[in-house]
């Protein structure tokens, strides 16, 4: 699916404002997302649906509830794990990366 | 038991249609409502929004809306009104090819007068051509836009669903 | 520490009509949500609503939910804390734990409502946890709230409300719909929801499941079959279906970690949705001061939500002395009768049977 299909702009019921265009990274990777939208929808509209990598066998997982239920859709944001993309909102500069299980343990901060 | 054919398909039964009908010598006078609401729900919306009485007054909220044929002036304002958009009006004397369906249509674009449309049945199928008489927009979020189509004579218990031929629809058989 | 007269946990229609109730008595009350805004689930409900005219039926749950959240600004007893994630609560102590954008705060307050609502059941088939399989309210999250749609082609798995009216809306945002598939022998939801979706072309499959979901990353396709009468598979009756999301719409389940942990005592009642809390005609669980609301109590519908939200704040207006008894009294049993006529049709048959159940479990420990 194209990202053009992909974002819905005419609804018979429903209308989607205009809103800032800002830049994130999946993975490294330069990407494109609506500031305050969840990770996990910008993340989808680009195309990418697998955010973590089960604790076990590594099994991919995507988002499953979509409303912070379930943390099927954890990633490391900014070098923090346990971040649900379903929920977190996107922001300019994000560095958003794919976990694998439990994902690193965050540097101190102190 | 027999089985129910509107509970295992989602398509009410030729008696159901029957009897959500007028007599023939209603149908020749003008447009009338049909109201393909087979199950009790709680809902009375329709009952409310009909300002000629021809919704008879519900005695639970549970119950199946009855009309009175003589009172409906076939206006359509419970068509956008019914929550399960359950409600159509036909017009069998538009002329004497053609008959006229008001259906509700929350799909975008809305076509405009004078779009040709395929006429699409209770399965979604086609089973005929058409053309858009008047569209009355409903206004967003809350309105549901009523289609009147242009549709040939003997199809008018048979068509309840429209597809513009020309461009996109946001319909599923697309 | 921070106290209140009455908080709330889940701002949707259960918790907030609870709010304007109590608050119309003259209660203070705090209501919290994890979202930033008001309204739950209410947000993604294009579809209009059933019920009385009187009360919002054949208004849309997005509309329904913006007049609600303007009810609750306007409200000066009413506090809205957004953002914020109730995390437990500690019934020894009575208090409620929460994440806040300004970090952990307590809070007690002298009454407690959980309006929680439901999260989605998951069913067992091989390629179940492959991303692409969501839950049919996630999608609809997905499309009506953040404008994006969740792929080309769907399968829902189940016929009721929710699978049918999913089915509907993603046909509305343009994403083809390929079945429906229901394991029962009849379709579970309203037979107007069904009649909307077979006149746009998309099959309903009774008596048939998901066999499996297939592929590598993501799901890439799907095969449905028929069930035979002991809910097994029916070699050669195979489908293979060419959709890369599936939806599940298989049922919801309370969401009611606070009250297990209130030690409200609970019971397993399938028809009002599995484990669910014991609770009184006021809606008082077997916590005193605990109250409970919406689908967090037993899952229904939206309008019965809203009119059990009303009936917890009154009850709990009145046990706060706010309310004559009277009054009390005379509100109540409209709000009863409100409950039984919307629960009068034969598609609420299993929800009033479960509440007979809860109503004798309720008699059983009351007389012992």
């Amino acid at each position: 699916m194209e990202s053009s299909d992909i974002r819905i702009t005419q609804h018979p019921i429903l209308d989607f404002p205009d809103r800032r265009k800002i830049k994130f990274y999946w993975e490294g990777k330069e990407l494109e997302g609506y500031e305050g939208e969840p990770i996990a929808s910008a993340l989808h509209a680009a195309g990418i649906k697998v955010l973590h990598k089960s604790l076990k066998q590594g099994c991919p997982r995507g988002f499953f509830c979509a409303i912070g239920n379930c943390s099927s859709c954890l990633v490391v944001v900014d070098g923090v794990p346990n971040v649900r993309a379903c929920t977190e909102k996107l922001r300019a500069g994000m560095r958003v990366e794919m976990q694998e299980g439990v994902g690193p343990v965050p540097a101190s901060k102190e | 038991m027999k089985p129910d054919v509107l509970m295992t398909t989602g398509i009410p039964s030729k008696e159901q249609i029957d009897s959500a009908t007028p007599p023939g010598s209603r149908r020749k006078q003008g447009p009338f409502v049909v109201i393909e609401c087979f199950q009790e729900i709680p809902c009375d919306p329709c009952y409310h929004s009909c300002r000629f009485g021809a919704i008879k007054p519900f005695e639970s909220l549970n119950d199946i809306p009855q009309v009175d044929w003589e009172k409906c002036t076939g206006c359509g304002v419970c068509v956008a009104a019914c929550p399960g958009l359950a409600i159509f009006v036909v017009d069998e004397t538009f002329s004497d090819t053609e008959c006229l369906i008001a259906m509700p249509y929350e799909f975008s674009p809305l076509p405009g007068k004078g779009d040709p449309v395929h006429l699409l049945d209770r399965s979604g199928d086609k089973v005929g051509e058409g053309v858009v008489h008047r569209v009355v927009p409903g206004r967003k979020p809350q309105g549901t836009p009523v289609v009147w189509v242009r549709a040939p004579r003997e199809l008018s218990l048979n068509v309840r669903n429209l597809l513009p031929s020309a461009g996109k629809g946001g319909n599923n058989c697309v | 520490m921070k106290t209140t007269e009455l908080a709330i946990v889940g701002a949707g229609p259960a918790g907030v009509c609870a709010a304007l109730e109590a608050a119309s008595c003259g209660v203070k009350v705090t209501l919290i949500d994890r979202e930033e805004q008001i309204g739950g689930q209410l947000v993604k409900q294009t579809h209009k609503f059933f019920g009385w005219h009187e009360k919002s039926a054949g208004t849309r749950g997005i509309v329904i939910s913006g007049d609600l959240a303007d009810q609750v600004k306007a409200n000066p007893d009413i506090c809205f804390m957004g953002s914020a994630e109730a995390l437990g609560y500690f019934q020894d102590d009575g208090v409620l734990l929460l994440e806040t954008p300004v970090g952990i705060q307590k809070l007690k307050p002298e009454r407690l409502l959980i309006a929680t609502g439901a999260s989605e059941k998951m069913i067992l088939f091989p390629g179940n946890d492959l991303p692409g399989v969501y839950g049919a309210g996630a999608v609809q999250t997905l499309m009506n709230v953040h404008g994006v749609r969740p792929g080309k082609s769907v399968l829902m798995i189940g016929s009721g409300n929710i699978g049918l009216i999913v089915s509907y809306q993603l046909a509305q945002a343009g994403v083809k719909v390929a079945a429906v598939v229901e394991a029962l022998p009849n379709i579970g939801g309203y037979a107007v929801h069904a009649s909307k979706i077979r006149r746009l072309g998309i099959p309903i499959y009774t008596r048939h499941s998901i066999k499996e979901a297939y592929g590598t990353a993501c799901v890439e396709g799907a095969i449905i079959w028929q069930l035979d009468d002991n809910w097994q598979g029916i070699a050669g009756t195979e489908k293979q279906l060419d959709v890369d999301v599936i939806c599940l719409a298989t049922g919801l389940t309370p969401l009611c970690e606070f009250l297990w942990q209130a030690g409200a005592e609970m019971a397993y009642i399938p028809e009002l949705g599995g484990f669910v809390p014991l609770y009184d005609e006021n809606m008082e669980t077997t916590v005193e001061g605990v109250y409970v609301a919406g689908d967090a109590a037993c899952i229904e519908e939206a309008s019965t939500a809203m009119a059990e939200g009303r009936l917890a704040g009154l009850a709990i207006a009145y046990s706060l002395g706010k309310v004559p008894a009277d009054e009390f009294s005379r509100k109540r049993a409209e709000s009863l009768k409100e409950l039984d006529e919307l629960r009068a049709g034969p598609t609420s048959g299993a929800i009033v049977k479960g509440l007979a159940v809860m109503k004798e479990q309720m008699r059983k420990r009351v007389s012992q």
